[in-house]
């Protein structure tokens, strides 16, 4: 599949022995199987230890190994090598728009802080039932393709509103967070959360750009959700001018 | 590297301390954040990404919404006999009985569950449940979201954890105990991956809730984290492991590949084959068939593989079908195993089976607590409580598992001991409880490994040493055991702890330093795998997940017990089991059949 080897060229980069950081080339046998990329940076660290990135469940649910292979964003673990190799070649780079912290690791702080800034946690209130609070299926299918968010922050870093303006623009991952709770028929916060995100930052400053759609390992649309929101937004928006006027 | 000592590094005080960000940890992090305790949780990785994410099929706990009927005794009933009768039955009582309380506030929390078409939880069947103690039928008594139930439970428990302000050490790896002159337990020496920093993490309650070891094995459904870092952190300070010989082999891990395919599948109608498409478990369970205790299923499909009907070129594994089910019922009610089977199977279980076999997948042993997590030792046959030191989840021995799990009763076990563990400490604090300071050089005693590390300047590679560990685990401690295999295997061990000790770590730089962090889990990884080793040759008789084939019986009448696994002497000694639940009668042990 691949011919005989396999050169992969790595960022690497030690703050306490690299001025800068710089591609590293590889070249090994190809391998005897079809093995994710995951498996590939294994075989490399097997012989040269001081590589870095960071793995956990090697099946993609844990969102620990987001990386730039070649070129594009995504989960190291579910990513076959034949999917995205040109050839012979293989190119690995931490996510783009993150400081790096060593080789493919990233410092997430930013990202975690828009996470953290729309509140994603369930509010409400009422005092609860003694059992659950009921929801309709159809209620609760709204949440699909939201909640099964993973924070690999793959969209948020392909996304250049989020590389321009990492500390304002809440980026794709939190605002398929935020509307996860916004489409939550037991959250009753709605208010509140759109008005925390009606400046012209938080949202606005995303332009249907669509790279958050095209490289999310689970499937998930952030674009769309953005949408919803923005609808939201403004219908609150028209709602409070009418009110206004009455 | 020079030396860290005492006298170098930064003290971090803490009333609690959680090690661990999984289900359990942040449970018990949860109450006690909400108590006002000043808790932190110290995380290897960040939160989200610990292994209860993996869970698939569901939470099994009788909230009656299948079936208004519903009794959590039946539930109880049902897992003392999964556990084949070693399981705690004042534990197990306790975790079935508090369970919907436990439940009902995760979904308080926002976890979102399926629902059925009234609005209540859905819950699907799963393995060895039934209604109306074992005379009643199937019961269908596992909560879900999707097949997503662990990522939808852990990311909740985190959500919550943010909103009340618990502190979080996250990619910093606890090292070992810190110990007092009184053999209390006061806090942990950990270090922060992103920069090298070592601090001593003070509290005056340490929560070891670090999960399961299953890379000890060669196959495992874990994660490449699950390395046993709190039960072999207790190990080497001394403290007591208890059911090591205990390791659940899931029936169905994707060949090749080792991902878990839940039980869910076989709950939702889908079933296994052989080559020759028998539905072969109904020659071994004819009753509950495909849905039999995990340990049952997995001894049938081996049997069924060395008697040379497993599929495949090799004939070396089983089909899991599930394309009767249907395209809507698949998308709908296991989407995350469709995916999983594409990629990591190449199949598509619209159209075709999933290739399986047992793979390693829960420890049922770990550190001896009791139902408030408080974590004891043996002295003369009775249970010494440690103070300061608690356990919870998959890494503590409550016992609730017994010899084997059933389904859906891990996720269960997280929140309802993590939360027991949560509110005990905050009682236990509140009243004036703790534990007196360590010294100086208690302190150091806690930096040697590290320091030994960090000081290698030549030694074993880390890498080959885990391989062979692993290999040795999986030949000669895996789902059929014999004694003559397992003293090569306790031979092979014991050659390999000569090349643990002495390590080689190459690169000793401090950002971000991965090699470090992975040869300190393969110490622990051999530390765990010893206990087991140890504990399943001692154990001369067939129960649960531990299947001996020169003792194919269960002996009730010499092994109706714990064991204790010392890591002193490297001994181990029984425990009777208790039978003393409060609200029922016991169920004393009878034949275990589906």
């Amino acid at each position: 599949m691949f011919g005989n080897k396999l050169q992969i060229s790595l960022y690497r980069y030690n703050p306490e022995e690299d001025k800068f950081p710089y591609m590293k080339k590889y070249t090994i046998d190809k391998p005897e199987k079809d093995i994710m990329v995951l498996d590939l940076l294994h075989l490399l660290k097997e012989d040269d230890q001081s590589i870095s990135y960071r793995r956990s469940c090697r099946e993609g649910v844990c969102g620990s190994d987001g990386m730039n292979i070649n070129g594009k964003n995504g989960l190291a673990c579910i990513t076959p090598v034949s999917s995205v190799i040109k050839n012979n070649k293989i190119e690995l780079r931490p996510l783009p728009g993150l400081p790096v912290i060593r080789d493919l690791v990233v410092d997430m702080t930013e990202f975690y802080a828009q996470y953290e800034k729309i509140k994603p946690f369930l509010q409400n209130e009422t005092t609860a039932p003694e059992q659950e609070r009921l929801q309709s299926p159809e209620d609760r299918d709204k949440l699909d393709g939201l909640y099964e968010c993973i924070l690999c922050a793959c969209c948020s870093t392909s996304c250049p509103s989020f590389w321009w303006n990492p500390d304002k623009f809440v980026g794709p991952a939190a605002l398929l967070q935020a509307y996860r709770f916004l489409a939550d028929s037991r959250d009753l916060k709605t208010q509140e959360r759109l008005e925390s995100l009606s400046d012209p930052f938080s949202v606005y400053r995303c332009h249907g750009i669509m790279n958050c759609v095209s490289v999310c390992p689970k499937g998930l649309n952030p674009n769309k959700a953005i949408g919803e929101i923005k609808s939201m937004l403004h219908k609150n928006k028209k709602d409070i001018i009418v009110s206004d006027g009455v | 590297m020079n030396s860290i000592f005492s006298n170098n590094i930064k003290v971090i005080e803490f009333d609690s301390l959680i090690v661990g960000g999984g289900g359990s940890g942040m449970r018990a992090s949860l109450e006690l954040a909400k108590s006002g305790l000043k808790t932190a949780v110290v995380s290897k990785v960040f939160p989200t990404r610990s292994h209860t994410v993996s869970a698939q099929g569901g939470i099994t706990c009788a909230i009656a919404s299948a079936d208004p009927n519903d009794d959590w005794r039946w539930h109880m009933y049902d897992t003392v006999k999964g556990a084949d009768f070693i399981g705690d039955q004042d534990a197990i009582e306790y975790l079935c009985s508090e369970g919907p309380k436990a439940v009902f506030e995760l979904e308080h929390m926002g976890l979102p569950f399926s629902r059925f078409d009234n609005g209540r939880i859905y819950q699907r069947p799963f393995g060895g449940q039934s209604k109306d103690f074992g005379k009643g039928g199937q019961a269908a008594r596992t909560c879900a979201a999707a097949d997503r139930t662990g990522h939808a439970l852990l990311h909740t428990l985190y959500q919550n954890n943010v909103k009340e302000g618990t502190n979080f050490l996250n990619e910093w790896f606890a090292v070992d105990l810190v110990k007092n002159s009184k053999n209390e337990v006061t806090g942990v020496i950990a270090f922060s991956i992103e920069n090298g920093e070592v601090a001593y993490l003070k509290a005056q309650a340490t929560v070891l809730a670090t999960g399961g070891a299953g890379r000890i094995y060669a196959s495992t459904t874990n994660a490449l984290i699950n390395t046993g870092d709190g039960l072999a952190m207790a190990l080497r300070s001394g403290y007591p492991a208890q059911d090591m010989e205990m390791w659940q082999f899931h029936p169905t891990g994707i060949y090749g590949a080792g991902s878990l395919v839940t039980e869910g599948c076989r709950g939702e109608g889908g079933y296994l084959i052989n080559k020759d498409g028998e539905r072969f478990m109904e020659r071994y369970a004819p009753n509950v068939k495909d849905l039999a205790g995990r340990d049952v299923v997995a001894r049938s499909m081996v049997l069924e593989v060395l008697e040379g009907r497993g599929c495949g070129e090799n004939a070396d594994h089983i089909f899991l079908k599930l394309d009767h089910l249907g395209a809507d019922v698949l998308n709908s009610k296991l989407p995350g195993i469709c995916e999983l089977s594409r990629t990591f199977a190449h199949v598509d279980p619209v159209y075709e089976p999933i290739p399986v076999v047992p793979t390693c997948h829960y420890m049922m042993g770990g550190t001896p607590t009791n139902i408030s997590g408080q974590a004891f030792s043996r002295n003369n046959d009775k249970d010494n409580l440690i103070p300061g030191l608690f356990s919870a989840g998959e890494a503590a021995c409550v016992s609730v598992h017994g010899a084997n799990r059933l389904g859906g009763n891990s996720l269960l076990d997280l929140v309802v001991f993590g939360r027991a563990t949560g509110m005990h400490i905050q009682n236990e604090l509140k009243s004036g409880g703790g534990v007196d300071s360590a010294s100086k050089d208690d302190i150091d005693n806690s930096l040697e490994r590290l320091n030994k590390l960090n000081e290698s300047s030549k030694g074993f590679d880390p890498a080959d040493v885990k391989k062979e560990l692993q290999e040795c685990m999986q030949n000669y401690f895996g789902v059929f055991r014999r004694g003559e295999f397992m003293k090569k295997g306790l031979d092979q061990l014991n050659d390999l702890k000569e090349k643990v000790e002495n390590l080689y770590l190459k690169d000793k730089s401090s950002a971000f330093n991965t090699s470090r962090v992975e040869a300190i889990e393969l110490q622990n990884l051999f530390e765990v795998a010893e206990a087991t080793a140890i504990s399943a040759y001692y154990r001369t008789e067939s129960r649960g997940a531990h299947a001996r084939d020169d003792y194919p019986d269960r002996d009730d009448e010499n092994w109706l017990c714990h064991t204790v696994f010392d890591p002193i002497s490297k001994s181990v000694t029984k425990r009777e089991v208790n039978f003393s639940p409060t609200k029922v009668e016991a169920f004393p042990p009878k034949a275990r059949s589906y």
